[in-house]
């Protein structure tokens, strides 16, 4: 069924299909809808986005700016990682930059070969480690540490429902359910203040709808894979679900609001007793050392035998 | 009928050979690429996968995959 007389660009996994106007309204009142039934942005926010210069990101950055204009009280600057991946990272910071400037946010970049020393095409040449790993491990690590430097309150990133639903299913086909409790529309442990609290706005929304908010806004750039993606498991699951949900239309959305239904039984059974804190860098870590520390030491070794 | 096809994902330009009045579901069928994982454009406008396709029209074919 159409939504009106103009042509319609997308249908809906309900069969409604919808014209540019009508599917912008949708998106964006999805994204409100999702921001007011998780309560994930207070009346007043010093809001860090997460920006990789792809469609997520951008199409995050982009609703969160207008949402900004609307209500002063909530402010935005954008933090990038630049975790040296030559060919794939330089060329989407590139369009990070034009998009910032362009909507007039700012925009934080911190790299890690100044936090830890070298880009992560050299830590893979030096170290026998999965890239997604390694590359997670430091990413987080550095949103973190800068969301306290540059005292946001919350920290927004572009996960969509599809990334949403690998991770549950990698968790589940790898058995760490207990990964799974982190998971959800507004990871981090809300009392704990090392941890700035991080918010996924696009939660509700597939992947199909971002690229199609972000196309029919001129927010979508050239398509740019990380050259480390392909070696994923997360890539593998990615195809399954994608099948799975070609010939059995709303399995996503199935399999997410399935897992918010047991999310909060699995936070209580995995609720963490206290808190750790790395002797090294006072970040919060689940043993003595956090996992950065502990591939920094590793790192150090490795350059010393080379 | 024969369609020029772009895909962001391979940067690749293809000719495809499709039956006459092919949706744009059955070009994706012939090129085996899942419906969910792209959006299909047409002189920058979206089509629907219901949409037919005429000879010589120039698609672009858009990657929803997240590169990382």
């Amino acid at each position: 069924m159409n939504c009106c007389k103009e042509k319609p660009i997308i249908e809906l996994q309900a069969g409604q299909k919808l014209c540019k106007k009508h599917f912008t309204e949708y998106f964006e009142d999805k994204v409100h809808k999702t921001i007011t039934k998780f309560d994930l942005i207070g009346k007043k926010e010093n809001l860090g986005v997460a920006v990789s210069g792809g469609k997520d990101s951008l199409t995050l950055s982009f609703i969160l700016n207008k949402l900004s204009k609307r209500n002063p009280k909530i402010k935005i600057e954008a933090i990038a990682i630049d975790e040296g991946i030559k060919n794939y990272r330089d060329k989407s910071l590139i369009t990070a930059k034009e998009f910032c400037n362009k909507h007039n946010i700012k925009l934080n970049i911190y790299s890690f070969k100044e936090e830890f020393g070298m880009p992560l095409d050299n830590m893979l040449k030096v170290l026998d480690v999965k890239p997604c790993t390694i590359c997670g491990i430091f990413r987080r690590y550095l949103l973190n540490k800068k969301s306290k430097e540059l005292r946001l309150t919350k920290l927004a990133t572009g996960h969509n429902l599809d990334d949403e639903c690998q991770s549950i299913m990698m968790n589940q086909f790898k058995n760490n359910i207990h990964l799974s409790a982190r998971l959800g529309p507004n990871s981090g442990v809300k009392e704990n203040k090392q941890m700035v609290q991080r918010i996924k706005p696009l939660y509700l929304c597939a992947e199909k709808e971002v690229t199609t908010y972000a196309f029919i806004n001129n927010i979508l750039d050239e398509f740019n894979e990380c050259s480390n993606i392909t070696k994923s498991y997360r890539a593998q699951i990615r195809d399954m679900l994608n099948d799975l949900e070609a010939k059995f239309s709303g399995t996503k959305y199935a399999i997410v609001n399935s897992f918010l239904q047991i999310l909060p039984d699995l936070k209580e059974k995995f609720k963490e007793a206290e808190v750790n804190y790395c002797k090294e860098c006072n970040e919060p870590a689940s043993k003595d050392k956090c996992n950065a520390c502990k591939y920094v030491e590793k790192l150090e070794k490795a350059k010393i035998e080379i | 009928m024969q369609i020029n096809v772009f895909f962001d994902r391979e940067n690749k330009e293809k000719t495809i050979e499709v039956d006459e009045n092919s949706s744009v579901k059955d070009l994706l069928g012939k090129m085996k690429i899942n419906p969910v994982t792209v959006i299909v454009s047409k002189d920058n406008n979206i089509l629907t996968e219901d949409e037919k396709i005429n000879d010589r029209d120039k698609i672009k074919l858009i990657s929803v995959i997240s590169g990382g």
